[in-house]
């Protein structure tokens, strides 16, 4: 096989299941939501928009797939400044000054998956860990000292090591000592997802990755995260279950970041006029260039080309959340929450139990933003914006 | 004899409700001193929030107008209403129901039911809907304190898109009718009350202009001379033609 990705090493896998087929158990549900994003992605051609496009796109009130398509082409970066100054627009509008805060709990590391671009793959050799409740209760008492009042809990993708139940346990924790409780973790089934909603969760949170399943295959050796169709529907699942709100990315610079953009936007937008009342957000994770490659890749996803997608997002579906991560600098994401996102994370440690003691287990990426709640709060009110830990009621 | 809009037997003086929603709180006290609003709204879910409640940020003597955002059925604006009134909250509510998160349109049908039940719990009542004769005589029925219907989407600012339905429920509801959302500048909520709106509600038109306390000023400008003009009767406006000078009718013997 090709080496799927420049500078990683590939442990050979042995019998790889077929990517397309559900595992027993998978709950399959109406595929048309998902064949109408693959067929969205496969159809959208990033080099067929002029400049006259984007100005259309710019200038229209409500925007249409084909407005979204034209500004996340190439033909619109020229037009970033404007972009940006629309979507701040639109932000306001729809948000004014709030800037919600949160923070992610790592409760357990164990995963199943081989995902080869990823710091928690079980062919890495990091140290592994779970929380037991006590040491959930004990980091989230730490975490809600912070003045945060909403959390999202993570954990590596396995079953074994963090059942239904376990998830289930943590999240009734979580709403002892937050207003909102989210998660993101493997995706299942609408009945295990409605099980969850009644422990206190009302968002889900499934990264896509890529939307292109030839990609997704070479990039998702072994797990149940292989199983492409599975993962596509789980936003649906989430909201056939009852949850209120679902979040989507794809991991820029996986693939061409502008098709995996738009399809990420159309997974957003058919699932919305399916569900009119369902809450959508979007995160915009990004593999970040490699510093000094002197190959101009023009599928790299530098800051500006970041922006440009958070933009289009904000643009197309101006009611949509949108969060930012603490992958990017605090210069980028002060500043992006302004233009055009909404949700900002703060106090932020990726790897298990590093709130209330020392770290068990190791993190699943290094953070470029490791500042604490206040210093975040701070710098959102600096630039004349709200700060808010909360805008919501569980009912 | 004092001009007082009345809702649920009280009395404000002012025609101006504040939102509240898309503010910096150290912006909504001087918002709500140069608009001179007696009311304001709040999200509960905003207001349960422990840390900077945006309740210590409300100016005394202001009625605090709860509403339901967040709701997408009946049931649900029920519970929060509830919730907001154990919060110490008061007895007003806004019920918004919502099942659409594009344009937030409001449901008229859950609404109609959210008002029954409230209203019988002793709550002032005030609904946003669209704005739907039939469904404003239901919210009548129901025991609303006003009906508050939308002149446009919520933060579209483009003023009265649906001029023509808010003049069929002036015309034809006894309560009286708060115009609520689209609301974009002073004019047009000028001419919402010289149609003869009770008041008008703004939030978005406000808290995204360039100087919040000078439009908030502009605003209550406006609406005093909308409510000055309606009060003193329009003189006459013809859509169209002219009107003969002498009456077609002086013919007539007896």
């Amino acid at each position: 096989m090709d080496q799927p990705m420049e500078g990683i090493t590939v442990v050979e896998v042995k019998d790889k299941i077929d990517h397309m087929a559900y595992l027993p158990g998978m709950e399959q549900i109406d595929p048309t939501v998902r064949q109408q994003v693959t067929a969205a992605r496969a159809g959208y051609d990033e080099n067929a928009y002029t400049a006259q496009d984007v100005r259309a796109a710019l200038d229209a009130d409500v925007r249409t797939p084909e407005h979204f398509a034209a500004l996340l082409s190439p033909a619109a970066l020229p037009f970033l400044e404007e972009m940006a100054q629309k979507a701040r627009m639109e932000k306001r509008r729809y948000f004014g000054d709030n800037v919600y805060l949160f923070t992610p709990i790592y409760i357990s590391n164990y995963c199943e998956n081989y995902c080869i671009y990823c710091g928690f793959n079980c062919h890495n050799k990091i140290r592994r860990a779970k929380l037991d409740l006590a040491g959930i209760e004990e980091e989230m008492a730490a975490i809600a000292q912070t003045g945060l009042e909403e959390i999202l809990i993570l954990t590596g993708e396995s079953r074994k090591m963090s059942d239904v139940q376990y998830i289930g346990e943590a999240c009734k924790i979580a709403r002892k000592y937050f207003k909102m409780v989210g998660i993101e973790v493997y995706p299942m089934n609408s009945d295990e997802y409605a099980y969850l909603h009644q422990c206190g969760v009302d968002y889900v949170t499934v990264f896509q990755e890529t939307y292109d399943d030839v990609r997704y295959e070479q990039l998702h050796l072994a797990g149940h995260k292989r199983i492409f169709p599975y993962r596509l529907e789980a936003q649906e699942r989430a909201l056939m279950g009852g949850m209120r709100g679902v979040a989507f990315a794809a991991l820029l610079g996986l693939d061409d970041f502008r098709k995996d953009a738009f399809a990420t936007g159309m997974h957003a937008w058919l699932l919305q006029r399916k569900y009119p009342h369902a809450e959508i957000s979007f995160s915009c994770p990004r593999l970040r260039p490699i510093v000094n490659n002197d190959k101009i890749n023009p599928k790299d996803v530098h800051e500006r080309q970041l922006l440009q997608v958070m933009c289009a997002y904000r643009l197309f579906m101006p009611f949509a959340g949108m969060t930012i991560s603490t992958r990017e600098r605090a210069g980028f994401r002060d500043r992006v929450i302004d233009i055009a996102a909404t949700k900002i994370s703060a106090g932020v440690s990726t790897g298990i139990g590093g709130h209330s003691g020392e770290e068990e287990g190791d993190d699943q990426f290094e953070i470029a933003d490791g500042r604490t709640v206040d210093q975040v709060v701070a710098a959102i009110r600096e630039q004349g914006l709200q700060p808010v830990m909360n805008d919501y009621v569980y009912v | 004899m004092a001009d007082e809009l009345i809702l649920g037997g009280h009395a404000f003086t002012s025609r101006f409700i504040l939102g509240s929603g898309k503010y910096s709180m150290d912006l909504i006290r001087a918002a709500v001193e140069h608009a001179g609003a007696q009311i304001i709204t709040l999200a509960l879910r905003r207001a349960n929030s422990d840390t900077d409640s945006i309740l210590d940020h409300i100016p005394e003597g202001v009625t605090l107008l709860p509403n339901t955002s967040g709701a997408r059925t009946a049931d649900e604006a029920v519970r929060i209403a509830r919730l907001a009134r154990a919060c110490g909250c008061g007895d007003f509510v806004k019920i918004e129901i919502m099942r659409d998160s594009k344009y937030l349109l409001p449901d008229n049908y859950e609404t109609v039911k959210a008002t029954e039940i409230l209203a019988k719990e002793g709550f002032v009542v005030m609904p946003y809907m669209y704005p739907d004769l039939n469904v404003a005589r239901d919210l009548v029925d129901a025991g609303a304190a006003c009906v508050m219907p939308l002149g446009a989407p919520i933060g579209s600012n483009k003023g009265l898109a649906t001029r023509e339905f808010i003049q069929i429920l002036i015309d034809e509801i006894d309560l009286p009718v708060i115009v609520d959302a689209g609301i974009g500048r002073p004019s047009q909520a000028c001419e919402a009350m010289e149609m003869g709106a009770a008041a008008v509600m703004a939030n978005t038109a406000i808290a995204t202009a360039g100087d919040i306390s000078a439009m908030a000023g502009a605003f209550k400008s406006a609406i005093e001379a909308g409510r000055a003009a309606y009060l003193a009767g329009l003189g006459r406006v013809l859509d169209r033609g002219a009107a003969p000078s002498s009456p077609l009718t002086g013919f007539l013997a007896d």
